[in-house]
């Protein structure tokens, strides 16, 4: 059942709703504790060297000048870490990465050596000091390239590897989906690049390793989504125990998947920490961090789609060739070398689906899942929504039409798609029509067809996605080999306030103020009365972090059941209070009262002061008021959402100006109305910069292009438009609380939206299909029929 | 080199190398994490701080430079325990998330309310257009600033 409000605020006033987050207080003032807000007595400071080349021999490496530089306390290099067998790491995808290079460069600004300083000075002073002799190899910049019997062979350093493939992994039914495109009345195809793109959050990475030698113990402040999977990856690798290392991630700036993987430089500072005996703080510059950390996409898609010249979609049909960099370290569930994009299949009820994904190592940058997509989802929802329109133009169809054919109907759900998955709950035809309605799209196509006679250039583009998030149910989903479950901690205090402890990590997103929202709707008790702890493994339970838009669908569930376990324990006390049977108690928010007495009750408060006091508890039950729990979830959670876009272009120049968005999300139940628009406006933007101005490229020999902000642009105020959001409710049937997800919602939907505007406001120059970034270089060029310019 | 300044309205003096960056004196010498880094060409302006009053990015600044100078940076703008309406307004219309470009962003707001007290919603996205965001896609900055202007604090201070 779907519903379009918001429940008035009133009707709620403790527990969901918009309410100003618990963590702003702090931020206004500039009190919050960033990475390198963090200063440890006698702490050092360490940097990195870094490749200049995309490909090379490492012939030598002498130190010698730089270790008697002044305020130089250690230089490290690969071969310093051998002995101790860290020089290189496992990655989160079953392959290794070299923490400093021994053999070979494999990637422009990979690192190679180490540097531990007094200050961050004197340690940057120090690497112009470092002399290292490169042999240059030729580089393979393109994932075409890499397949190409003669090419360069990358991957040298893996016994018996003699190219450059890494993996082919498929989905959905080959023969049952070539069958149908056989008979199909309309086939159309098109091939498509989603660029590699960076999150590029506002704080770089970084780390204050602290390692006491007397106690063995490691505190490693760390710029992390995901704290416990690194404590235990460090024990693994390192080999120091797991109880005596505590990961601290403090306030983070911003992650979007940028801050899951472990990157060398937190090793670097772990080693740094070991060999001088003091803390050492490591934090990169912008250029490290969009030139070396998880970068997202670099997909190379050719799609298909098979209908019926009346305009049903029958199946649709992918080939893609996925550019992995030089280490296989993309971030996802262990069987899914694709993350999810199998949901490529889209919002449609198609007869048959196949696709099939082929990875390669090139000379770029390692990593690959990340910014806001939900573990490939981004690159499959813009394959299917871009064959939409493709298709709609083949038709002559107006493409909201078309979707509106097609969508699952709400009473096919549960819906099994044709690769698998089981989407849980969907109303997209409400949703749909909710944006038409806001965008006024009978109007804007009426206006566009004057603007066309007057040789303007107006676009209006549409995407519905279907997101798959949550990550998920550990019979089928691991990240090396820990199954994907949170726990949460609950207690309440003898006067009735609580702590609850989180074991995800928030980088913006507001979890002090959501997670106590969940309490404060199963408990009753107010949020300002309930403490979130969370980015410290030595104070929260176990679990995997935030990424892929799980924090609400894992560990909002997980605290939404440990509060329920509270309240069924309160229950048992409230009976032994009342003097009454448990089964004779009827909760109301806050309170447990007799059935048909209701004077007869007792608060949270009061129930937990009688916990911990001398009442005379129930046989089985323990004088305190908390629980705790590991939530595993049954099933992935799948919102969704109707966008819309108007863009005008310049004739002249080619800029693309975004007039309008309007976004109609469904994420199920909200929480806190006011976080999630602006977790929805934030991907927006991200949006618009990968449609229209954000690459990660690089020329010939490897250099990358977008190393800095002067040249990897991002949207700034003046790039895009005052938002117009909407939303519909139809909660998951299988979450506590029904709720689906938000964080990257907006970052899957828009681009598609956007390049859908673009490619509808050059329909009269015949085109069908742009390549993001559709920057004033190619939407020119494309005007012009020119092939377009590389960036 | 020694360098002297007014920050916060307190004197800051102390012996630095020339080449160190504003930000750095500020983080570092006197302990203001409030003022973040981010880039170093100047693009992003989580850096940003006012220097007699105009915003400058702190990064591309030099401390020498800024010896003689009155700065002011996010930990300056709570004065008697009275919020600044500009973070008033950050916290009503939620105008940050993960708080990393706040500070450089409230700072710019302030000093744009100082020249010109009722901003049209274009001017605020001009005068934050050398500053980025990545998590808020900006709207809820300008409501922000917005509903700061109408704050009566901040109309009685542009009355006087």
């Amino acid at each position: 059942m779907t519903t379009t409000s918001d429940p008035p605020v009133e009707e709620r006033p403790i527990g969901f709703g918009r309410l100003k987050r618990k963590e702003d207080p702090r931020f206004i003032r500039g009190k919050g504790r960033y990475i390198d807000d963090i200063t440890l007595p006698g702490m050092l400071h360490g940097a990195i060297l870094r490749s200049p080349v995309a490909h090379a021999r490492i012939v030598s490496i002498d130190t010698t000048e730089a270790a008697a530089h002044p305020g130089v306390r250690a230089v490290i290099t690969g071969k310093d870490l051998e002995p101790l067998n860290l020089a290189w790491a496992p990655t989160l995808s079953a392959d290794v990465q070299a923490v400093l290079a021994t053999d070979k460069v494999r990637f422009q600004g990979q690192e190679v050596a180490f540097v531990v300083a007094d200050d961050r000075y004197a340690a940057r002073d120090a690497l112009e000091l470092i002399d290292v002799e490169y042999d240059v190899l030729p580089p393979v910049v393109d994932a075409r390239r890499a397949l190409e019997p003669d090419a360069p062979v990358i991957r040298d350093d893996l016994e018996g590897r003699t190219d450059n493939h890494i993996f082919d992994w498929e989905a959905g039914d080959r023969a049952a989906t070539d069958e149908v495109f056989a008979r199909a009345d309309v086939v159309v195809s098109q091939d498509m690049v989603y660029p590699r793109v960076h999150p590029a959050p506002m704080e770089t990475c970084g780390a204050v390793a602290d390692y006491d030698a007397v106690d063995g113990k490691l505190t490693l402040y760390e710029t992390t989504q995901a704290p416990h999977a690194h404590r235990t990856l460090y024990a693994l690798v390192a080999g120091i125990p797991e109880h005596k290392i505590r990961v601290v991630a403090p306030d983070i700036g911003g992650g979007f998947g940028n801050k899951v993987g472990i990157y060398p430089g937190y090793v670097c500072a772990v080693v740094g920490s070991i060999v001088t005996g003091r803390p050492v703080k490591w934090v990169e510059d912008r250029s490290e961090n969009l030139m070396s950390t998880s970068f997202a996409r670099d997909y190379l898609m050719h799609g298909e789609i098979a209908a019926t010249r009346d305009g049903r979609i029958l199946a649709v049909r992918t080939n893609v060739l996925a550019d992995h960099g030089a280490f296989n370290a993309t971030a996802q569930p262990t069987k899914y070398p694709a993350g999810f994009f199998h949901i490529f299949t889209g919002s449609y009820d198609l007869e048959a689906a196949h696709c099939t994904v082929t990875g390669v190592y090139t000379n770029k940058a390692p990593g690959g899942v990340a910014y806001a997509c939900s573990f490939r989802v981004t690159e499959a929802v813009y394959l299917v929504e871009r064959m939409v329109d493709v298709l709609a133009a083949e038709l002559e169809m107006d493409p909201a039409e078309l979707r509106l054919r097609n969508f699952i109907r709400p009473e096919q759900f549960p819906y099994a798609n044709a690769t698998g998955w089981e989407y849980d709950s969907g109303e997209y035809e409400t949703a749909m029509r909710k944006a038409l309605d806001m965008a006024g799209y009978d109007e804007l196509r009426h206006e566009q067809a004057q603007a066309r006679e007057r040789g303007e250039l107006m676009g209006i583009g549409i995407a519905f996605f279907t997101e798959t998030v949550g990550a998920g149910p550990r019979k089928h989903m691991d990240i090396v080999g820990l199954g994907m479950g949170d726990g949460a901690e609950l207690r309440v205090h003898p006067t009735g306030k609580a702590v609850v402890r989180l074991s995800v990590q928030t980088q913006g997103q507001g979890h002090e103020t959501t997670f106590a929202q969940i309490v404060a709707e199963e408990l009753g008790i107010p949020p300002e009365d309930i403490e979130v702890v969370h980015g410290d493994t030595d104070q929260t339970p176990f679990g995997l972090g935030t990424y892929g838009s799980r924090s609400t669908p894992v560990s909002g569930a997980a605290v939404s059941l440990v509060s329920r376990k509270v309240r069924e324990k309160a229950k048992l006390i409230a009976g032994a209070m009342l003097e009454a049977r448990p089964e004779d108690l009827e909760w109301e928010k806050g309170r447990w009262f007799v059935k048909g007495d209701p004077e007869q009750s007792k608060t949270v408060a009061e129930i937990a002061m009688a916990a911990h006091g001398t009442v005379a508890l129930p046989e089985g039950v323990e004088g305190s008021l908390e629980a705790q729990i590991t939530y595993d979830p049954p099933n992935l959670t799948f919102p969704f959402g109707a966008y819309i876009c108007v863009v005008d272009i310049d004739p002249g120049t080619g800029v693309v100006k975004v007039r309008r968005f309007i976004a109609v999300d469904d994420c199920g139940t909200r929480i806190n109305p006011m976080i999630i628009e602006g977790q929805i406006h934030g991907g927006l933007a991200d949006g618009v910069g990968m449609a229209l101005m954000e690459m990660i490229a690089f020329d010939e020999e490897g250099n990358c292009l977008g190393g800095s902000f002067m040249d990897y642009l991002i949207p700034t105020a003046m790039e895009v438009p005052d938002w117009e959001t909407g939303h519909t409710v139809t909660p998951s049937p299988h979450h506590p609380i029904g709720a689906k997800g938000v964080g990257e919602s907006a970052t899957v939907g828009s681009p598609p939206a956007i390049v859908n505007a673009v490619v509808d406001a050059l329909q009269p120059f015949g085109l069908r299909h742009v390549d993001m970034p559709c920057t004033p270089a190619r939407v020119w060029a494309a005007m012009q029929g020119r092939p377009e310019p590389p960036v | 080199m020694k360098v002297a300044m007014t920050v916060n309205g307190q004197e800051a003096t102390a012996d630095v190398e020339p080449r160190t960056l504003l930000v750095h004196f500020l983080r570092e010498t006197l302990g203001l994490t409030g003022t973040h880094w981010g880039c170093d060409t100047s693009n992003c302006g989580v850096c940003v701080v006012l220097m007699d009053g105009e915003p400058v990015k702190s990064c591309t600044v030099l401390a020498a430079m800024a010896s003689g100078h009155d700065v002011t940076t996010v930990e300056g703008m709570e004065r008697d325990g009275q919020l600044d309406p500009v973070q008033q307004g950050f916290m009503e219309c939620h105008g940050l998330q993960c708080g990393f470009c706040t500070s450089g962003m409230m700072l710019t707001a302030r000093a744009l309310l100082d020249r010109n007290p009722d901003p049209t919603d274009d001017e605020i996205r001009e005068a934050i257009s050398g500053q980025i965001c990545r998590c808020t896609g900006y709207a809820t900055i300008v409501r922000s600033v917005r509903w700061a202007a109408a704050h009566p604090a901040q109309q009685e201070a542009a009355a006087t």
